[in-house]
């Protein structure tokens, strides 16, 4: 990498499998520095999960439930409003809004809703659905991912998450998600986004029963899709959380998530962002991280359901306040950014938070 | 900075076991992490070459939560009479060992507050109690030997003495919070001093009783006050060679008065009371403590996660069990970590785990 070589897929396994922790850190630190400087991102943005209701059941995920379930939820528009409403009262920027895969909403209310913020909201910018999703109003509609892709632009949406990537592998997504769209589809989507003119971000789920080569060939076809598109902003890996799953193993250490991140940086060199989730892996490691290639610690959030009805340890809300001390304990600049890493706010050395 | 010398002739000094407190300052402000990180695990290596990482089986029991010193920093204690306070009677201390020996443990850490109406006897009549059982009784740090030798009228070597005859094994090395006595008077104006803590170590390794010795920093202390916190640890253990590890953690400020004092707060963006700070002052401790066998990891105040890689910053020890644990916990702060969680931690970063029994004490 020093030599300005691209990094093979042999060389990331290596360093998945190494535990000199200080020379993968500096490695992952040189090349973010090298992109970012000292400057660490975050967001004041709010998730909104509009329902949980969902036709697939992913064994790694605790969220999902069936229409008939006790726990099973679909928010009404107004639900929704309230809380792009807090958003609004609380200087966000951004609505992330992602949900399960619903087995009777017509495709028109994702277009209502999208189209009712976008008019009483404008100055958020909303991030909303999967690649699994987007497939899934291709299938409910019969429409093309073009058209799909389309009309929710034309409504309001603004850039799409990277969630649902999981493991490319078929061999791991047939044992953690067989019922989800494959890893080639999920490819083909954002390609068809990106070509649209639509940024998105790309996820990889680890910590399940996947191995070191298969989250090596995930990266692998994450850098050769971006090669082509340079339509992904940020890579985001994410801790596999087990309780209330169908998948017996432990919560992920901190070694393993700092490598997944510090890895991530060094292999995906088209990538200018790599985020750490701090709900996923908990404030203290999203700290740690900003020495391991890490140069944004996604946001606010406010309010979250998915990893938390899988037993995730972390809060559901960081103060503006708060991550930037976060930050600046670690040695770096804040800078609160847009979807679209543009500079909202930046806290040189002394700025009161 | 104003310093004349770089951080790097600091980390060479250090590297060599001569660092002063300047030095140490000056790591803790201006190395970088990497950097402090590596030279940490050179000095790991070589006082571990074989790559162990060791914990214990045990049981933190806390006697009474009465306490009279009454700690800014402490959200452990309560008032003699006020709700919430409590006095373990002779059977819960029964059953709780009784716990620990079905659950495979081999050490009680004993600690609780400087009751007001106890003196040397009461803890004479606890450690015998202890003592019962077979097991191993790690217990009562310097606060409440002075205390019980205070309210006693007694010496602090003939407390230790009856203490020792009654059964005590070693020493946890609590209540050393920073070793400097102006910071103690913002945060524990009525605990002893740093010399009296000194001087209750100084007999315990006298009369043959090993003991840890910790840290708890984060609050409003200085980068200096640390590293002469270290300096004092690494002059006394010169002088008497009886401590067996050091322990730094992190103040959890839930619940505390501390937390509300503005002094705390502007102290915060230069402190050292979180994740990254934490393996800096970790990596500056095994640096300067290398005559210090063991530098333990603190999972009960910064998790397993970031306790793990504290094991490339100088850390050897993983810590106990617990099993219970109510002091860090009044605080909000509650991990959890049984013995199969630390075996896999320990291995998933590359070392290889060991239970200790005896000899080296804990916590």
């Amino acid at each position: 990498m020093t030599a300005g070589e691209r990094v093979s897929e042999e060389d990331a396994l290596a360093l998945f499998r190494t535990r000199d922790i200080h020379a993968v850190g500096e490695i992952a630190d040189i090349a973010n520095r090298r992109r970012n400087g000292d400057r660490v991102y975050f967001i004041v943005n709010r998730h909104i999960n509009p329902t949980n209701i969902c036709v697939n059941r992913c064994r790694f995920c605790a969220f999902s439930k069936s229409k008939e379930e006790p726990l099973a939820y679909t928010m009404t528009m107004d639900e929704i409003l309230v809380r792009a409403e807090e958003a609004r009262s609380q200087n966000a920027t951004e609505l992330h809004i992602v949900g399960g895969l619903h087995p009777d909403l017509p495709f028109d209310f994702y277009l209502r809703m999208l189209k009712t913020l976008r008019e009483r909201f404008p100055e958020l910018h909303i991030q909303a659905f999967t690649a699994v999703e987007i497939d899934h109003f291709s299938r409910i509609t019969g429409l093309s991912l073009g058209e799909v892709i389309r009309q929710l632009k034309e409504v309001g949406l603004g850039s799409l998450p990277g969630g649902g990537a999981e493991i490319f592998a078929p061999e791991i997504r047939n044992l953690i998600c067989s019922e989800k769209i494959s890893g080639d589809r999920w490819l083909e989507i954002m390609e068809e986004v990106h070509g649209a003119g639509l940024r998105s971000n790309a996820t990889m789920l680890y910590g399940h029963v996947e191995t070191l080569e298969s989250r090596v060939d995930h990266m692998r076809r994450l850098r050769e899709l971006q090669d082509r598109t340079g339509g992904f902003q940020s890579f985001i890996p994410l801790a596999f959380h087990p309780k209330n799953t169908e998948i017996a193993k432990g919560y992920t250490t901190g070694i393993e998530d700092l490598l997944s991140l510090a890895v991530g940086r060094i292999f995906l060199d088209n990538f200018r962002h790599v985020k750490s989730f701090w709900i996923m892996v908990g404030p203290k490691v999203a700290q740690v991280s900003l020495h391991f290639g890490v140069n944004d610690i996604d946001g606010t959030v406010v309010e979250e359901k998915i990893t938390h009805a899988a037993g995730a340890r972390a809060g559901q809300e960081m103060t503006v306040p708060e991550l930037v001390t976060m930050i600046r304990q670690a040695g770096r600049i804040p800078v609160e950014r847009d979807t679209l890493y543009n500079v909202v706010r930046e806290w040189p050395e002394g700025a009161m938070a | 900075m104003t310093s004349s010398r770089s951080w790097r002739e600091a980390l060479d000094a250090a590297a060599e076991g001569r660092a002063t407190v300047e030095d140490g300052a000056l790591l803790l402000r201006e190395a970088p992490l990497f950097d402090l990180g590596r030279a940490a695990d050179v000095v790991r290596r070589r006082l571990h070459p074989d790559g162990v990482v060791t914990y214990i089986v045990d049981r933190n029991i806390n006697y009474t939560n009465v306490c009279s010193c009454q700690c800014t920093f402490c959200a452990f204690f309560r008032e003699k009479g006020a709700p919430g306070a409590y006095v373990l009677s002779d059977a819960e201390l029964s059953q709780k060992i009784e716990e620990t020996l079905d659950a495979g443990g081999t050490q009680v850490l004993l600690q609780g507050g400087l009751h007001p109406d106890w003196g040397l006897a009461d803890a004479v009549r606890l450690a015998k109690a202890v003592k019962r059982h077979p097991i191993r009784l790690h217990g009562f740090s310097p606060p409440e030997i002075w205390h019980f030798a205070d309210r006693s009228g007694v010496s602090i070597a003939e407390t230790i003495s009856r203490l020792k005859e009654s059964g005590l094994d070693s020493l946890p090395g609590g209540g050393a919070e920073i070793l400097d006595d102006s910071v103690r008077g913002l945060i524990s104006p009525r605990k002893i001093s740093w010399q009296q803590w000194a001087e209750v170590m100084r007999e315990a390794h006298r009369q043959g009783l090993p003991t840890s010795a910790t840290m708890m920093f984060g609050s409003i202390e200085a980068p200096e006050h640390i590293a002469s916190h270290l300096i004092r640890i690494r002059e006394l253990q010169d002088e008497t060679g009886g401590f067996t590890s050091f322990i730094p953690w992190t103040f959890q400020a839930g619940n505390t008065l501390l937390s509300r004092d503005p002094r705390f707060g502007e102290s915060q963006p230069s402190g050292f009371g979180h994740a990254v700070g934490y393996l800096r002052v970790l990596a500056v401790s095994r640096l300067i403590l290398q005559n210090v066998r063991t530098v333990q990891v603190s999972w009960v105040t910064m998790g397993a996660k970031v306790a793990q890689l504290g094991l490339f910053f100088g850390g050897n020890d993983y810590g106990s069990t617990m099993m219970e644990e109510n002091v860090v916990a009044s605080a909000g702060v509650s991990f959890r970590m049984s013995e199969e969680e630390i075996v896999a931690t320990i291995r998933d970063a590359g070392f290889h785990p060991r239970r200790r029994e005896e000899h080296r004490c804990s916590t």
